[in-house]
């Protein structure tokens, strides 16, 4: 069996419309991502002990368990306890839950690089702790840790056929599809590798420009 | 002037404290150290500390390195706490305050905000926030914090700006201004808040000796118009000579001597201070 063209335009379309659903996926699910993780680095650095501590345990709990067994236990899980939720919600809610875990540790390090001088200066001036964190802090450990966050973006797209599992109709599960009606599997599983690739290489590049210009400042 | 008092309080850490303070404060210190320990791990920094600072008074600290002179302002400033012993800055404690039955317990983040507002220190790194422009350094402070509209914000910072001859760069971010340049920004923006007592912790260390000049000479000038209680720690002994009121010659943790300038410069009746002087002066 040789490649064809004809089927190749004629799957196009129905493709081109499952990958727009990846991309919703993967633009959703970062966006969770980045707010959670910000929001696990900040509760990390927590006064009280038991929201520390409480932070580290699930966190811990998330990133130690394969991301496929945290789809399927929201989705078909879930349920038994009354939570029942689309296909795409429930993949973007554990995609936003599992990858910000990870860029929690992104934000941390980009806190950990504001110099101590800088909390100090701003307690001196009697900035209230609310105040350093947003006007002091953050807006210089943000910026720094932008390119490792594209990073986690990237990963999250690629790891969004995971949601066919779930039956989402994203790429894969469109591929498959197709493949299932029409016992062919060539063409519409290499297309699905090459709006991957041509996705997210441009991305890779941006990103990389980015750091460039970031540690150059 | 008082110099040095010896009090009868314990040195208990502060957690414990409940005595209440034996010694009234006369109305004209504005800083007091009583009795005041402070040690990292093993290191002993500061040993039974006693000082007094008068209001409008001008103080240079100066010792070798190492010697905990910084860890006075540190404290001062509530950057760090002390392990026992009290401070009290314009009549109040620092650290502390009294309960109902008039006992002195920990103070809490509220009445240190509160405390806060009388003092104001100037780094020896500068601490300028790199992604503000220069006014807004000083401008977000006082609307943050003092609760300042923005206008009468950047009027007061123009001002003051002007002051230390930097009126031009007010639109600036601190990396494109030399040290020296950096420096005088924060110091206008410590001045903005208006506190009683202004700290100066080694404020030209950090420069290049060709900055060093323009930094002191803003420092004299405003030493010599505001009735501000200041305190510099300092290596820069002919500032500490020509600003001071007194000179507090500082050692292993301790005050080795104290006087006015011209006789611990021309006269130090301690060895220590001899040598210290000798080793920096003939640098």
């Amino acid at each position: 069996m040789s490649w064809s063209w004809e089927f190749t335009w004629e799957i196009l379309p129905e493709l081109a419309k499952a990958a727009l659903v990846t991309i919703e996926a993967t633009l959703l699910g970062s966006v969770l991502a980045m707010v959670i993780g910000l929001v696990v680095a900040l509760l990390r650095r927590s006064h009280s002990r038991l929201v520390r501590g409480a932070t580290i345990a699930v966190t811990e709990f998330i990133r130690r368990t394969p991301l496929l067994v945290q789809l399927y236990f929201v989705f078909f899980a879930l349920p038994a306890y009354g939570v029942t939720l689309s296909p795409l919600v429930a993949g973007v809610l554990t995609l936003g839950f599992h990858y910000g875990t990870y860029t929690a540790e992104v934000y941390r390090a980009g806190i950990d690089s504001v110099p101590r001088g800088q909390w100090e200066a701003a307690k001196a001036l009697n900035l209230p702790r609310r105040r350093i964190w947003s006007m002091v802090v953050l807006p210089q450990a943000i910026p720094a840790v932008i390119p490792a966050l594209g990073n986690y973006v990237i990963g999250m797209f690629k790891e969004t056929p995971l949601l066919s599992g779930i039956a989402v109709i994203e790429l894969l599960n469109q591929a498959k599809l197709i493949s299932s009606e029409t016992y062919i599997f060539l063409e519409p599983i290499t297309l699905v590798g090459v709006f991957f690739l041509l996705l997210s290489y441009p991305s890779a590049i941006l990103i990389r420009r980015a750091e460039a210009r970031i540690s150059r400042r | 002037m008082t110099i040095l008092k010896t009090t009868t309080l314990q040195s208990d850490p502060v957690e414990r404290q409940a005595v209440p303070d034996p010694t009234p404060m006369k109305a004209s210190d504005m800083v007091r150290f009583r009795q005041v320990n402070k040690r990292f791990g093993e290191t002993v920094v500061l040993r039974d500390l006693d000082l007094d600072v008068a209001p409008a008074e001008k103080v240079a600290v100066i010792g070798p390195s190492g010697s905990g002179k910084t860890t006075i302002l540190r404290l001062l400033m509530t950057l760090e706490q002390p392990d026992s012993g009290t401070i009290e800055v314009d009549g109040e404690h620092l650290w502390h305050k009294a309960n109902k039955r008039g006992e002195l317990i920990p103070a809490d983040e509220k009445h240190l905000r509160t405390m806060r507002t009388h003092l104001g220190m100037v780094f020896q790194h500068f601490n300028l926030f790199p992604h503000m422009s220069v006014l807004r350094n000083i401008i977000e402070p006082l609307v943050r914090v003092r609760g300042m509209s923005r206008e009468e914000a950047a009027t007061r910072g123009r001002t003051l700006l002007d002051m230390v001859g930097l009126a031009e760069k007010e639109c600036a971010y601190p990396g494109r201004l030399s040290g020296g340049q950096q420096q005088r920004v924060a110091i206008a923006r410590a001045l903005a808040m208006e506190p009683k007592v202004m700290l100066f912790d080694e404020v030209t260390s950090a420069l290049d000796p060709e900055l060093v000049g323009e930094v002191l000479s803003v420092l004299r000038e405003l030493a010599q118009q505001t009735d501000m209680t200041m305190i510099f720690v300092t290596h820069e002994m002919r500032f500490a000579r020509e600003v001071a009121d007194r000179v507090v010659m500082f050692d292993q943790g301790q005050i080795v001597e104290q006087g006015p300038p011209c006789e611990i410069f021309k006269d130090p009746t301690s060895p220590r201070t001899r040598a210290f002087l000798k080793a920096v002066l003939e640098h």
